[in-house]
């Protein structure tokens, strides 16, 4: 088997796992319970809070546990508007962010905030500039992703906080699924408000993430109840989840230091074997993230590809689904304003630290022989 | 080009005559100490008048803020060491210059102890001035008053050159003025106060009062990480937790309820004394300050400390709140100290308790009880916890991170 839809999701490190089934089976009493049990499960959950924050470079505070990539976003952007709309009710994002963004943003547009989505360049990069012609005097949050699910682009989420940062009225929220662990941003030098994390892009377990809201930032929580998680995120914690999270955080950051080269070689190698076929238009930009190629095979539909290569071990993706009324069509690729027959016949490789070169080469064979296969 | 080192001074410790070289060796020990855990490269040098932290390649700003942190020093600036050569010395001073990015003024000071180099003091500021002025933008001299200072020490082996002055913590080496028990109960107060015990030079032991069930493991705990916090400054503190449930309870119920709470000091006050005694600490440090509440009057005071000749110490009893509050965010402990957990102070509380009690009637109420046996078991039963103080500490859930 070839798994090549690491953007998709990712396999849990077996170490991940291991401590997700014991921290499950022994510390499962309730952190706000006030006996020992509880007592040394709030312990726990304490020190794993202050591991994740080190390694993110944050103050422990500023970790606020979530279920994922889709909740934090929608409770930075959701949670931002409604808390600030007395500031201001105008938001700025990009054009080819995440559904769980996007449409946070639309549902805010239903309640009378105004949104501008900027454009994108033909591989989906956003210009500063814009940002800062786009901020008014009502804005109050700016919401860019560092790196694009669809394309591995990376955005220039250093110089957008440059300027962010000179509107104290404006958050800088930054969507980072995909960035973390292959494409370094450092919170302690980036002027970021909040940062959104989830477990299972970085070979941690579904259902877990991390929000990082910077000290002073207020939000309005999307979940009221006991109050867990600074009043941010109510409902039981989920110990087990976090210390699963605090691990595959550690373990995907050390395979970053010193594995980052040979996912980046992976890429190039990918890149320019796919290069030399004719049929394949690549369209990821020449520097992205290490982990992403989006290629398109015009004349082929991108999911009957993906059946065809699944049916010899090998999983692949389509672009993530937007548009009913043209189902194979990606919203980023529409975005970026490529020709139509290329924004209908996307299809994503996504890598990670548990591929190699012969997976590559094997997937370049069996990509071949499926084309020709296709194109009869 | 790069640090080599960080010049230590060590300010009014300096002027203590014949303690001196008694300061000094316990300066160095806490330096060592403190960055051996994370920087075992690093080496401590005491060279005559002077002490240097020898880098040896750890990251300078991550060693100077440790360093920043150890009470007894003054001040502290980097140095650069260079051969003894007119281009290298100018290079090295821009470099150390640099440090600063928000100097605008500097002078520059020469010294020049190998005679046998060839230029000159009052040449080799005006040349390697000069050199400054070149290569910066918006930099002027100042003679007078300069942001930053650039010493240039041309010794036999080598030339030094150090500019920015970075402030030390100040005070004196912990340890140096002697032991103190530190009475340590979960609240804002009692760790500023150590704290600023131990910036004074005293070496702490903490005590604390546990009344299980009536006060939790929480509590306890939260106390222990207080003393965890405070053993940044002196490595490591013991802390005493006596057991105080049955004499508490025997309080609440022989005891007026105008005058427990005073008892309850005294109490505390004698188990204090008495441990203090055993370990030969001679003095006990307190987090009261003047009128914060009814055991912090001055009656109060006066009828509680009757029990004891030993010194009590009570470094914030002229202290605001507000500033009390700003040490503890300062020193960390702020944050701790909130969490909700109650102790031994805030249970059995009377609802008025007496804000003016004397000594008279304090010893008469308590002559009708005889607490010696509950007094007795408290200390006997104490039991010593060592916290140390460990950066990247191993926790005891170090198998599951």
């Amino acid at each position: 088997m070839i798994y090549f839809d690491n953007s998709a999701t990712t396999r849990p490190f077996p170490e991940v796992l291991e401590v997700f089934e014991k921290v499950a089976d022994q510390y499962y009493a309730n952190p706000s319970s006030p006996h020992t049990l509880g007592a040394e499960a709030e312990r726990l959950m304490i020190q794993t809070r202050l591991k994740i924050a080190e390694q993110l470079e944050v103050n422990a505070h500023e970790i606020i546990f979530t279920s994922g990539g889709t909740e934090g976003n929608n409770l930075a952007i959701k949670g931002a508007a409604l808390e600030h709309q007395n500031r201001g009710r105008h938001l700025i994002t990009s054009s080819v962010e995440h559904p769980s963004v996007i449409e946070a943003f639309r549902g805010l547009e239903q309640l009378g905030f105004e949104v501008t989505y900027l454009d994108v360049d033909r591989y989906g990069c956003v210009d500063p500039a814009d940002v800062e012609k786009a901020i008014r005097d009502d804005t109050i949050l700016v919401s860019v992703m560092s790196v694009n699910n669809e394309l591995g682009t990376v955005q220039p989420i250093k110089e957008i906080a440059k300027i962010t940062s000179g509107y104290p009225k404006v958050y800088l929220h930054v969507d980072h699924v995909q960035g973390m662990g292959k494409v370094p941003l450092a919170m302690n030098e980036v002027p970021i408000d909040l940062l959104t994390l989830s477990g299972h892009k970085l070979h941690g377990l579904k259902g877990t993430g991390v929000l990082v809201v910077r000290d002073g930032i207020k939000l309005f929580p999307l979940f009221h109840g006991g109050g867990h998680e600074i009043n941010l995120r109510s409902g039981t914690e989920n110990l087990p989840g976090m210390v699963a999270f605090n691990k595959a955080l550690r373990l995907v950051k050390e395979k970053e230091k010193g594995r980052v080269k040979e996912l980046y070689n992976l890429r190039t190698e990918l890149i320019s074997k796919l290069k030399q076929m004719d049929e394949v238009v690549i369209n990821s930009p020449k520097k992205g993230a290490p982990h992403i190629v989006n290629i398109s095979v015009p004349g082929i539909k991108p999911e009957v590809m993906v059946h065809l290569l699944a049916e010899s071990g090998i999983y692949i993706s389509t672009k993530s689904a937007c548009s009913s009324k043209h189902p194979d069509r990606s919203a980023v690729l529409q975005a970026c304003g490529v020709e139509e027959e290329i924004m209908n016949s996307a299809l994503r490789i996504s890598l990670s630290y548990q591929n190699d070169l012969s997976e590559v080469d094997k997937f370049i064979e069996a990509f071949k022989r499926s084309i020709n296969y296709l194109k009869r | 080009m790069k640090f080599e080192s960080i010049l230590i001074r060590y300010g009014e410790m300096a002027i203590k005559g014949k303690n001196r070289k008694y300061f000094e060796r316990k300066l160095q020990d806490h330096l060592i100490k403190k960055l051996s855990q994370q920087f075992s490269y690093t080496r401590v040098k005491k060279q005559r008048d002077r002490m240097y932290v020898v880098l040896n390649g750890e990251d300078p700003h991550q060693v100077m803020n440790e360093c920043q942190q150890v009470f007894g020093i003054h001040s502290l600036s980097f140095a650069v060491k260079v051969e003894k050569d007119e281009q290298l010395i100018k290079d090295a001073a821009l470099f150390a210059f640099k440090d600063d990015p928000d100097a605008e003024t500097f002078k520059v000071s020469s010294r020049r102890a190998d005679k046998s180099f060839q230029i000159g003091s009052q040449d080799l500021n005006y040349k390697v001035g000069g050199h400054i002025l070149a290569n910066t933008d918006g930099v002027t001299v100042d003679v007078h008053n300069p942001d930053v200072e650039i010493k240039i020490e041309v010794r036999n082996d080598a030339a030094y050159i150090t500019a920015k002055d970075y402030p030390g913590a100040g005070g004196f080496p912990v340890g140096t003025s002697g032991q103190s028990l530190l009475m340590l109960s979960g609240g804002i107060d009692s760790p500023v106060a150590g704290y600023l015990m131990m910036k004074r030079g005293v070496q702490l032991e903490a005590i604390h009062f546990h009344s299980p069930p009536f006060t939790s493991d929480r509590a306890k705990q939260k106390v222990l990480d207080l003393a965890g916090k405070l053993s940044k400054y002196c490595q490591r503190i013991n802390v005493h937790i006596v057991p105080f449930t049955d004499l508490q309870q025997k309080i609440h119920q022989q005891i007026p309820e105008g005058y427990s709470m005073t008892v309850m000091r005294r109490m505390m006050l004698r188990i204090s004394e008495r441990i203090a005694a055993e370990r030969e600490i001679l003095s006990m440090t307190t987090g009261e300050s003047l009128g914060q509440v009814a055991s912090q009057t001055m009656e109060s005071m006066n009828a509680i400390n009757e029990v004891t000749n030993f010194p009590v110490l009570r470094p914030l009893a002229a202290m605001d709140k507000l500033d009390i509050i700003d040490i503890s965010r300062k020193i960390d402990t702020y944050s701790i100290s909130t969490l909700p957990y109650e102790d031994c102070c805030t249970i059995f509380v009377p609802k008025a308790p007496k804000t003016k009690p004397t000594r008279e009637n304090a010893s008469y109420y308590e002559s009708n009880v005889d607490f010696s046996k509950e007094l007795d078991e408290a200390v006997d039963q104490t039991q010593i916890i060592e916290i140390k103080h460990e950066k990247n500490f191993d926790s005891e859930f170090e198998n599951l991170f």
